[in-house]
């Protein structure tokens, strides 16, 4: 891996974990005012479809998660499983793109009309 | 004072612990322990020491778990319940008994680019280095490393990816990326960044912890990381 390479891997997981200390406080705050007196899908979606705003919060916080998770998940692969190479940055990039299209299904799901 | 029970590794990597008993004495260091062990109770124990008083790095081993200089450490502070168990270092071959093999150790070093490279040459004046600059400093704060491979022995990364250049080695390059008068920076740059190197760090501090000299070779390694981002931002090519 290239020293530029590695670099950015490292900027990006630190930049992402930045975005989601911010995501992830705004969903667990959201959570507790939500469950006040019941939770309920009818609740939930009341709030969330047609929302632009909560869109593209679910969805910046998507692909936060993707970015960093994908590069977390390529140190555990080299580290526990001793992959390396052009397959670790292949399987960074299909866990990456593949928790993105997952996400942002979700999101699509419960902001959609 | 009661007697130490002493568990001695002896042999190489499929070796064993064989039990001796020392008599405690006042102020006895672990080295003190191992010394008496090669000089009355059985001269085939290998073990490594020079200055006796923690200024060359030599006499570390895993003492009841932890690696340390066994020459600055006390009996009184590890062995409460008078026992010792002494090993070599960790994360090292074992050449015999006590005695770890540091090859590995010290060619990370060099890869990590741990030389200096100079520019000038004897006709030009000496560089002036301002001793409260940043650069300074931060070279000042990693510069007293004597090279015992106590880090290297507590990092779980080494023991993890053995291809990691090691707290040590980082450390070294971090005080060369600060010295103003080294023109060797890219390459080095280079050799440290990467699954091999800073990238890999997992910021668990254990080097920073168990460094008898109490240098942080985690906060060496954080500035690799800065300074490889910012050698990332400006670098055109794909070094």
């Amino acid at each position: 891996m290239s020293a530029r390479h590695a670099a950015r891997l490292w900027a990006a997981q630190r930049l992402t974990a930045a975005v989601l200390a911010v995501c992830v406080a705004v969903h667990l705050v959201t959570i507790i005012y939500a469950v006040r007196g019941g939770l309920s899908a009818g609740e939930i979606l009341g709030r969330t479809r047609g929302s632009y705003g909560w869109g593209a919060f679910y969805a910046t916080f998507v692909l936060a998660a993707a970015v960093h998770g994908a590069i977390g998940l390529r140190t555990i692969a080299h580290e526990w499983l001793g992959i390396e190479g052009d397959l670790l940055e292949l399987g960074m990039t299909v866990a990456g793109v593949a928790l993105t299209i997952l996400g942002l299904r979700a999101v699509f799901a419960v902001v959609g009309a | 004072m009661s007697d130490l029970e002493v568990r001695v590794w002896r042999g190489g990597a499929d070796g064993r612990f064989e039990t001796f008993r020392v008599a405690r004495r006042a102020s006895q260091t672990v080295l003190d322990v191992v010394t008496h062990i090669q000089r009355h109770l059985d001269t085939t124990l290998s073990y490594r020491f020079a200055c006796r008083v923690g200024m060359c790095g030599s006499c570390a081993m895993t003492v009841n778990g932890a690696p340390r200089w066994t020459c600055r450490t006390h009996v009184d502070k590890v062995a409460a319940d008078g026992r010792l168990e002494i090993g070599p270092l960790g994360n090292f071959p074992i050449v015999k008994d006590l005695v770890a093999d540091m090859r590995e150790f010290f060619d990370k070093w060099a890869a990590a680019r741990g030389q200096f490279k100079g520019g000038a040459t004897r006709g030009e004046p000496f560089a002036r280095v301002e001793p409260t600059s940043v650069a300074r400093r931060e070279a000042d704060a990693g510069i007293e490393c004597i090279g015992c491979g106590v880090c290297y022995s507590a990092c779980d990364v080494v023991k993890w990816n053995r291809d990691y250049l090691g707290p040590a080695a980082l450390n070294r390059a971090w005080t060369l990326v600060n010295d103003a008068r080294d023109v060797g920076q890219a390459e080095r740059l280079a050799a440290v960044a990467g699954d091999a190197g800073c990238h890999s760090c997992h910021t668990m501090m254990s080097c920073t912890v168990h460094c008898p000299k109490q240098l942080s070779p985690t906060r060496s390694i954080a500035g690799l990381k800065r300074a490889t981002f910012k050698l990332a931002l400006l670098a055109e090519d794909g070094a």
